[in-house]
């Protein structure tokens, strides 16, 4: 990895809380190794603005490995950046030019109000999962053996690929509708193709769709950003699939 | 001593649980609400906690720093869970999986813990399966296996290289599935900053919103921290940024014993590091070393000439490359267990034989080449191609890599900008997890009375070495199957108790001495930010509290981590208030825990004067550089008691380690 070194840039968007009005305020930092991550790159940032006494700038990240879903950001108009199929905390600095101006904002959708200048609030997802997302199964250990129920493994791998979901919420700030369909979809397709969801296959689907318009999320209009930007490549199928569960839910139950 | 009462159940190791549970007390379901019980930590060991006693019925809060307890770093567990389930008919066993953990603990934990781990461990797959965690399976439609170090079998249930994630998700939904019914109330984006005693008892814990910033009070009849590990002492590590000690910390502090603080695990595959501003190190999982061979150059004029980039490693013919683990460890071959694959790695590249062109020169291959070709030819063979070209067999075992390991590929792509479908990966050791904490009985109790403590914040299972897929097994079990039980047995006494005020000056009090460290944090006017120290910290544990230790390092670190307190409490610059969400206070909170823990390492590793998993004392090693345990003297636990912010005043208590079912012996992998 020979590491070059470039000179950039940013323009973030900065917001006291979420009621103040926020602005987007510029920003240039040198010496970025090309070897960084964006983030250790805003970490760099915030220690320059921490040694001159200024507010350094907030913003959800934990794994760095893109796999916990906590980091967003929207870079030069694009969810996570102008990489595709990872997250922001994936995202390296190799991506950009010297002297590259580069935009940060939050994710911008009624559903995530603004925390603080980059966090967004995603707590409609835990409720979407609350409404529905589980099989109602207790954990006592005391279910059937494991391998009780053979389940084809093309299933179980489309199963595995809508679990995949991280819950960033990439798909809604991509989503000129601020849809989370593409979140639900994921969660109902995962439960919807092994057998131990069916059984409650109506009522989760009813539930969590149910949740997700009172949360406030827009509808779904088949322009497919979503999946473009979704950084674990979760399938549009999912939002059909949940179609199809939903009307067969809607139709056949009591 | 009293201190140190393990409360292992008499019997006959298979019967010691199943005893115990029979006789255990039990809160009848009507007084169950009436109970309210805390978890802190929503990781596999406390989502599953939480979940469980919400189901049974009790009052339950649970709480965590992120913004959605699915967060939690179980999430980035990569490899798998193990479980005894002898699907694969290969011999394997209970006892087999008891005894494997044993001994990859080098002889320092619990029997009566482990065969217990053991004896659950297929419950949790078939739990896991019920909950519709998507494991990976063959064609037939049955779960698929794969092998970890340590072990000649294989136990290991996965999915994909995202086990950890699946796990994670399906512990969320139960959780999820009881925050929905009311039973559990789930506190997002709060920070436990200290614990509550009262008369002895653990009975609450004053939490900081992260969002306003406001200090709430929350009482309960017991508490349970599920909060993790504290690899983050090192500053890089495979942990997330936010992984931290502080929950357990602040227990320690309020009367619980932290045992074998030293035991850390290094793991051996980690992407190297690259440069002064990382902030953190990705682990490439372990089951890579089932398809992986590792290697490093025969001619010490070859590593050179690939550091200085005159020569790449697929131009190294085969007779000059170095299978060093498959050299020194036919038996077990790649698949040796974490702490040995990692010295013997550290032993290379000491030696000169090193790859990578970082400013140490530390890194070694991991090359996938034969598994691509012989998978390759497997699959041609498959489709009915007996006499497959070589492009074929390279082209179908590129197919089956990508369908078991992608997302480990793809993530290494992006970090190095190499493509390891096409060279090898380039690995190095890295801090991964702790197997010391908070010291608890058999019941997961620590010596705070109502205090429990499960998963990687506690001591119990994995002696001085944890074996690949265990930690998943060990905090699900701790959730799911253990804790439910033990902590009934605690709070059956608690039925007449009633609520807890949190009014009582107890409360009063620990509330006040969170708001005054806060103070003190904010108008300290240093000059220096919370990363500064907390990278020079990391830099001291590394070099000296790393992977191998002798007595002149771990004094000189001692000594220095208690010149760098005083520093950090003088020259500390903590930016913005306490009323708001500010993530650099967070921070300072959780490094000053930091640093009292790290000189605690190095007492504890200074004090044990022996070479057990992944302590290695220099001192102590055979002619070939193997580690030499010293039963005699220190076949114990050391729980240390404390006594202030200088850990040299710590005090030590001894817990007998005692092997009555398993013959203690020399660890071999040869």
């Amino acid at each position: 990895m020979a590491s070059k070194f470039i000179n950039i840039t940013l323009k973030i968007w900065r917001q006291k809380n979420s009621k103040a009005k926020g602005a987007l305020e510029t920003y240039t930092l040198d010496n970025v190794s090309t070897d960084s991550s964006f983030l250790e790159m805003l970490d760099q940032l915030n220690e320059q603005l921490i040694n001159e006494k200024q507010a350094p700038i907030a913003f959800d990240h934990d794994c760095r490995e893109g796999i916990c879903g906590m980091c967003s950001l929207y870079i030069n108009g694009r969810a996570h950046g102008p990489d595709s199929g990872i997250t922001t905390c994936q995202l390296h600095m190799r991506m950009f030019k010297d002297g590259d101006t580069i935009y940060v904002e939050p994710w911008r959708s009624r559903a995530f109000p603004i925390i603080k200048d980059l966090m967004v609030d995603r707590s409609a997802f835990d409720r979407i999962q609350q409404a529905g997302g589980f099989v109602s199964v207790n954990t006592s250990g005391r279910t059937m053996d494991a391998n009780a129920i053979p389940v084809p493994k093309a299933d179980a791998d489309k199963a595995f690929e809508a679990a995949a979901c991280i819950g960033c919420g990439a798909c809604v700030a991509s989503c000129k509708n601020g849809s989370a369909m593409l979140f639900v979809g994921a969660k109902v397709s995962q439960y919807a193709l092994l057998p131990q969801g069916k059984v409650e296959a109506k009522d989760r689907v009813l539930n969590m769709v149910r949740q997700m318009d009172e949360e406030g999320f827009g509808n779904c209009t088949n322009t497919g950003a979503c999946e473009i930007e979704c950084p674990k490549g979760i399938s549009i199928e999912n939002i059909a699939r949940m179609n199809r569960e939903f009307l067969k839910g809607a139709l056949t139950k009591a | 001593m009293s201190k140190l009462n393990s409360r292992i159940p008499e019997g006959p190791i298979a019967d010691k649980w199943t005893n115990h549970k029979n006789h255990m007390k039990l809160v009848a379901p009507n007084n169950r609400p009436k109970i309210d019980v805390i978890v802190v930590g929503t990781g596999l060991a406390g989502a599953s906690a939480a979940a469980s006693l919400g189901e049974m019925g009790y009052n339950v809060k649970a709480f965590c720093f992120q913004d959605s307890p699915r967060r939690a770093h179980s999430i980035a567990a990569q490899g798998g869970i193990n479980a005894a389930k002898n699907y694969q008919n290969d011999g394997d066993s209970v006892y087999r999986l008891f005894y494997d953990t044993i001994k990859g603990g080098d002889y320092r934990a619990r029997e009566a813990n482990v065969h217990r781990l053991a004896e659950v461990s297929g419950n949790i797959i078939d739990q896991c399966v019920a909950q519709g965690v998507p494991f990976a399976r063959e064609y037939g439609g049955l779960l698929d296996n794969r092998s970890f170090g340590g072990t000649q079998v294989q136990r290991t249930f996965y999915a994909a290289g995202q086990t950890g994630q699946q796990l994670l998700l399906g512990a969320y939904s139960a959780l999820s599935r009881q925050i929905g019914l009311g039973r559990v109330k789930m506190y997002h984006r709060h920070e436990m900053m200290d614990l509550v005693k009262i008369d002895g008892k653990a009975r609450g814990i004053i939490a900081r919103n992260l969002v306003t910033g406001e200090l709430e009070r929350h009482s309960a009849h017991a508490v349970v921290i599920a909060s993790g590990g504290y690899g983050n002492v090192y500053f890089l590590s495979t942990n997330a940024m936010g992984s931290n000690v502080s929950a357990a910390w602040k227990v320690h502090k309020r009367g619980a014993l932290f045992a074998n603080p030293c035991y850390v695990q290094i793991h051996p595959t980690c992407v190297p590091v690259h440069g002064t501003n990382q902030s953190k190190l990705t682990l490439m999982s372990e089951s890579l070393r089932n398809s992986g061979r590792i290697w490093v150059p025969k001619k010490i004029e070859d590593a050179e000439a690939i550091r200085a980039g005159k020569l790449k490693p697929t131009q190294i013919a085969e007779e000059d490359r170095d299978y060093y683990l498959e050299r020194r460890y036919p038996a077990f071959g790649n698949l040796v267990p974490r702490d040995v694959a990692s010295r013997a790695a550290k032993e290379r590249c000491d030696e000169g034989y090193g790859i990578e062109a970082n400013d140490t020169n530390e890194g070694v291959y991991l090359d996938f080449a034969s598994e691509i070709r012989s998978k390759g030819k497997q699959a041609a063979y498959a489709l009915g191609d007996h006499n497959p070209t070589e492009e074929r067999m390279i082209e179908l075992g590129k197919k089956w890599i990508e369908e078991k390991y992608g997302n480990l590929f793809q993530m290494y792509q992006k970090i190095t900008d190499e493509n390891p479908y096409e060279t090898p990966m380039k690995i190095y050791p890295a801090v991964h997890y702790t197997m010391g904490g908070v010291w608890v009985d058999y019941n997961l109790q620590s010596s705070i009375e109502g205090c429990f403590v499960t998963g990687e914040a506690n001591f119990s299972d994995h002696g001085a070495n944890r074996l690949g897929a265990s930690a998943l097994m060990q905090g699900l079990a701790d959730g799911y199957f253990v804790l439910p039980y033990t902590i009934s047995d605690y709070l059956a006494n608690e039925i007449r108790t009633g609520n807890i005020p949190t009014d009582a000056p107890e409360f009063e009090a620990a509330e006040n001495e969170v708001k005054e460290n806060i103070d003190r944090f904010l108008n300290n006017n240093g000059s220096k930010s919370v990363d500064h120290f907390h990278k020079r910290l990391g830099l001291i544990m590394w070099n000296k509290v790393g992977m191998a230790r002798n007595t002149a390092g771990l004094n000189e670190a001692i000594e220095e981590i208690g010149l760098l307190r005083e520093e950090f409490y003088k020259d500390v610059f903590v930016p913005g208030s306490s009323d708001e969400m500010n993530p650099e206070l967070e921070k300072v909170m959780r490094v000053a825990d930091l640093i009292e823990l790290g000189q605690l390492m190095a007492v504890d590793a200074l004090h044990r004067e022996e070479s057990c998993g992944g302590h290695f004392r220099e001192e102590h090693q055979d002619s070939e550089g193997e580690t030499l345990r010293d039963d005699e003297k220190f076949k114990y636990v050391g729980a240390w008691e404390y006594n202030g912010s200088d850990s040299k005043q710590s005090t030590l208590h001894k817990e007998d380690l005692n092997y009555e079912f398993i013959k203690i012996a020399a660890r071999n992998y040869k």
